[in-house]
């Protein structure tokens, strides 16, 4: 499958219409949609139109924009107007947005063709898409194992060759961590420097939207668009879209980097060799490598698992059956609420539902919520402390590769030890790209995870182009 | 960290709106005392004089004009609405004040 | 103060204001009552999927300004979620100020003396409002509900007092003072039967001498009269269940405004855990120096200060007119008085005529200019017009504009002529032997006798003064 690069490129010199590579892109869907259940809604109508004005644009010697013609997937907790958006659960099903999402806003803007909606673990909640109220989506490298999550759809239509570019949204991994499994690149950019507006909330203060493309040069185009000031975000930076395009071939000589052993412990040995090797990489082009120690990594997961149900308990309060999705009758509002949430909620959101309000209700707010502020705290003083010694750290996005349907349901401490690698990041609001590098069991990918302070993307993804060239790809 | 009894976890789904069975309630106690009992490790730390963090990058003040923006349509809300009546959202009764 | 059974009450006041800002607090719809319903809402204050609250400065400022007159420290403040359900709140959570809010620690001063202390005035947001079907309209005994969500996020300050009144005349006093300093800050229309000022009221009951007792709170007082009443009728009613043996639970009443009597809903089994928790959508709010002194500088002067400068013009002001003076002050018309005084006009009488005569044609206020009330006050005062004639002046420049000396000329009020008043009384003199006799002898009361006779003569035109100054010539 052809780069959203050389997609806009063409479109943008006049070589390629956006509705032929629309057409392409639903070929490419339809071979494999059905088999890997990757997206919950097409918008075919929209993405029509969109096209159509792309190539209207070109033809009149306008500017199409930066991404004119390319075919994104957005994940289904980002609004568009008019077409279904559930957030991957049925307390939402049939509900069509009246607004559209910033980030979705600025694709359109770019001139990019989104084609549809893809699957997603219900509300963002979960590490394989198992949690879709809809079905799983499989792993287009290997059907019987999972492709991660939460944007596991996400993930899918690009490993699939469907589009070349994905917007999912990172929680507490699950851009990364789906990247990886499926030997994507993806994103998880700083705290505020993508518009929230427009994202079905999980985790207030942890959540980022960002890219699953096949390249680096495709994450750092996709990222120029969609970052930027919003002021319908109060949490978004004040600063506009960095320049990251720029600065791809700016190499990491001269820079210092991080080797933290808590980011490979307890993964598979193919996994902590891939890590090693991309470092030895990174040294070979002119990067000094430094060993660190953040023992706080080892509480992110127990903080995580507070903070972000407690945010999700109250984000998730407002689907009572009064305004839009499911309502099931009950003689009084009370129970109306009751049997609409029972009914429409699956077993991971209702589980993360309960445990936030526990961490939030009297008597117990300072032993748990509380208590995980301050961890959090004191993550960030301690990562701050880490990037006064390096520019950059590298480790592992997960601690093995994909895994089989099944195998980590049965236990939810099980799956939530998946994010092991990629929540800190969320708890602190700094920047982390995955990238793929090397491969495991079964031949199947390997992520390894670069980390920079706020605002460092630039660095992150110059540095990740060196490991991309490394291995052969792009 | 105070144990989780089933009873706790009854009292929040109260509160949260939910309803659950008596195998849920139990399978329920179960995994969330699991998580709970993981989040022991916090413990290890000396937390007494760690303040919350507001905004990791310490964005303060963020305000906008006192600025009129377009509402939405009333006809597109409305038509995403399980009951409505009068250009109301229709709910059936409400057993108590509000809080 | 303590009542003849030995008892005193305890009253605390929450008093939530809607602010007048053009839009809401966290979104750009229209702040504005009486609009057809669910015009004015948007993803924000609807609190759609996705949606993302952010500030309104202007909200902001007149939220300082309110601190600022009731003498609050304006402080860095948090957002807080209050956590709960209910249909007319479109999150099921509240944006609210919780343990850090904006203003702290400030009183306010009554035209009594007495001084309330106000433990905090913080910001947050409206909810919508319910319509209940069935049943009486009200919520109990209701089928089902309506919701309008155009009043969801309009801007709110909750003012809570200290537990520092002890009557119910404190308490009406208190809101009426609140209420005219949120009106002259230019925070509040304060429209209490618009429900843009509500009051909840904290009313428990002791013994002289006890401490505490358990309090009552009685919500959504929307007049004076029933803020009087229903303090009132709960303090009675807790006195009551003492008296008899009883316990005054802790609860939530409702005053029933027809039957003036506060009652309580089935109360819940469990009581409500908001699980407050700082709110993620927005960042912390710490005005600095510079935008808390540009407020400040807006500042006019308040109430209080209008009134003891209204009252400065006035010699040794009896308490009439001092109530006079803060009726002045509290319906705006001080310039009046103001611009007579400072033209060396009667100040006790310009007072007069603007609480009486000007009050009364408020609606024609723009038609009467400071200086046109002037004339007509120093018209008065010279003479010229008699009081009745000065009325009548005062009530056509209201009614339709004009200048005084036209108008006095068009109604032919002109001092009757030394000559002619003095030929008028020589005739009433002769037509009442007896009653001349009397006041010549010395019986001053009697010059009212025939001031009252002119007057009839002469249809309420003569001047009393110049009659009674024409008598005493005689004598």
């Amino acid at each position: 499958m052809r780069t959203a690069t050389q997609i806009a490129a063409d479109v943008r010199g006049g070589v390629r219409r956006a509705v032929d590579e629309l057409a392409d892109a639903y070929a490419a869907i339809a071979a494999r949609n059905e088999e890997l259940h990757v997206f919950l809604h097409l918008d075919e109508a929209g993405a029509a139109t969109q096209a159509g004005a792309v190539d209207a644009a070109v033809a009149r010697g306008d500017d199409p924009g930066p991404l004119a013609g390319v075919p994104v997937a957005l994940k289904d907790n980002l609004c568009q107007r008019g077409v279904p958006t559930t957030a991957s659960s049925k307390i939402l099903e049939g509900w069509r947005p009246p607004y559209t999402a910033t980030v979705v806003e600025r694709l359109l803007g770019a001139g990019a063709v989104p084609v549809g909606k893809t699957n997603l673990d219900e509300f963002a909640m979960g590490s394989s898409t198992e949690n879709s109220a809809f079905g799983p989506t499989r792993n287009p490298l290997d059907p019987a194992r999972v492709p991660g999550g939460s944007s596991g759809g996400s993930a899918a239509a690009v490993a699939a060759g469907m589009t070349p570019v994905a917007l999912g949204s990172d929680t507490g991994g699950s851009i990364r961590q789906p990247a990886a499994l499926c030997g994507l690149v993806g994103v998880k950019p700083t705290y505020g420097l993508v518009s929230r507006y427009g994202l079905i909330a999980f985790a207030s203060s942890l959540d980022q939207i960002g890219p699953l493309t096949t390249t680096v040069a495709d994450a750092a185009l996709v990222l120029e668009v969609i970052s930027g000031h919003d002021p319908r975000d109060s949490t978004s930076l004040p600063e506009p879209a960095p320049t990251l395009v720029a600065h791809l071939g700016d190499g990491v000589a001269g820079l210092r980097v991080g080797v933290v052993s808590e980011l490979v412990e307890g993964s598979d040995p193919e996994v902590v060799s891939a890590v090693e090797r991309a470092a030895s990489v990174l040294r070979d082009a002119g990067a000094t490598l430094v060993n660190l120690s953040i023992p706080e990594i080892r509480l992110g997961l127990s903080a995580y698992y507070l903070i972000a149900p407690a945010e999700a308990s109250s984000n998730l309060a407002r689907y009572d059956g009064v305004r839009y999705g499911l309502r099931v009758d009950a003689p009084d509002v009370a129970a109306m609420n009751e049997a609409t949430r029972t009914v429409g909620f699956g077993a991971e959101v209702k589980r993360r539902i309960m445990l936030g309000t526990y961490a939030l209700s009297a008597g117990y707010y300072d032993e748990y919520y509380g208590q995980a502020l301050k961890v959090r705290t004191r993550m960030i003083e301690a990562f701050a402390l880490a990037y006064q010694q390096a520019d950059l750290l590298i480790g592992a996005t997960t601690p093995s590769v994909a895994f089989a349907f099944g195998t980590k349901t049965a236990d939810p401490m099980a799956m939530y030890l998946n994010d092991v690698f990629t929540i800190p990041t969320n708890l602190s609001g700094d920047a982390a790209v995955s990238v793929p590098f090397g491969t495991g069991e079964a031949d199947l990918p390997i992520g390894v995870q670069l980390l920079g302070p706020g605002r460092s993307e630039a660095r992150l993804l110059a540095a990740a182009r060196v490991l991309e060239i490394a291995e052969g790809r792009a | 960290m105070s144990a989780l009894s089933r009873e706790d976890v009854a009292k929040v789904a109260r509160l949260a709106r939910l309803s659950l069975s008596d195998e849920e309630l139990d399978l329920f106690t179960g995994q969330l005392s699991r998580v709970l009992e993981h989040a022991t490790d916090m413990d290890a730390l000396d937390l007494a004089d760690v303040v919350p963090t507001a905004h990791p990058f310490g964005l303060t003040n963020v305000v906008r004009g006192d600025d009129l923006t377009a509402c939405l349509d009333r006809d597109e809300v409305l038509a995403a609405a399980p009951d409505v009546q009068d250009d109301r959202f229709g709910v059936p009764r409400i057993v108590g004040d509000a809080p | 103060m303590s009542r003849p059974d030995g008892f005193e009450m305890v009253v605390g006041l929450e008093v939530h204001t809607e602010l007048k800002t053009a839009t809401k607090l966290f979104c750009g719809c229209a702040n504005r009552f009486g609009a057809e319903p669910n015009t004015l809402i948007c993803p924000v204050c609807l609190g759609l999927p996705g949606s993302l609250p952010v500030l309104n400065e202007r909200a902001v400022e007149l939220a300082m300004a309110i601190g600022f007159a009731l003498h609050c420290t304006v402080s860095p403040s948090t957002f807080h979620r209050k956590n709960y359900f209910y249909p007319d709140m479109p999150k099921d959570y509240q944006i609210s100020q919780y343990d850090q809010p904006i203003n702290v620690g400030g009183y306010l001063d009554l035209p009594d003396g007495s001084r309330v202390s106000i433990e905090r005035a913080h910001m947050e947001e409206d909810t919508g409002k319910s319509t209940h079907l069935g049943g009486t309209g009200r919520i109990h005994g209701a089928d089902r509900s309506l919701v309008d969500y155009n009043r969801s996020g309009v801007p709110l300050v909750e003012i809570v007092s200290g537990p520092d009144m002890t009557s119910s005349a404190q308490a009406r006093a208190y809101v009426s003072e609140l209420r005219g300093v949120l009106i002259a800050v230019g925070a509040s229309d304060g429209r209490m039967e618009e429900g843009s000022l509500r009051v909840d009221a904290n009313v428990s009951v002791r013994r002289a001498g006890e401490p505490l007792g358990t309090r009552c709170e009685i919500k959504n007082l929307n007049s004076l009269r029933s803020v009087a009443r229903a303090i009132d009728f709960e303090a009675r009613r807790q006195i009551e269940l003492i008296g008899t043996g009883g316990v005054v639970r802790q609860e939530t009443r409702h005053w029933d405004e027809n039957d003036e009597v506060t009652s309580t809903l089935r109360t819940k089994e469990e009581a409500e855990d908001y699980r407050y928790f700082r709110e993620p959508d927005l960042v912390d709010l710490a005005p600095d120096e510079a935008w808390q002194e540009r407020v400040r500088a807006t500042l006019g002067p308040l109430p209080a200060q209008r009134r003891a400068e209204l009252a400065a013009r006035l010699d040794a002001p009896t308490p009439a007119q001092l109530d006079a003076v803060t009726t002045v002050v509290d319906l705006d018309l001080e310039e009046y008085v103001h611009a007579a005084a400072d033209a060396k006009a009667d100040a006790a009488l310009a007072l007069s005529r603007v609480v009486n005569e000007v009050a009364a044609g408020l609606d024609g206020r723009a038609r009467l200019s400071p200086g046109a009330f002037t004339q007509v006050v120093a018209m008065e005062q010279s003479g010229e017009l008699s009081a009745t004639q000065a009325k009548t002046v005062l009530g056509e420049l209201l009614a339709s504009g004009g200048d005084p000396a036209g108008i006095a000329a068009a109604h032919g009020f002109e001092r009757l002529g030394e000559d002619d008043l003095a030929a008028m009384i020589t005739t009433l003199i002769s037509e009442h032997p007896e009653e001349w006799a009397r006041y010549r002898d010395g019986d001053d009361k009697l010059a009212q006798f025939f001031v009252g006779l002119v007057m009839k003569a002469t249809r309420g035109q003569a001047n009393g003064k110049d009659v009674t100054a024409n008598l005493e010539s005689r004598r």
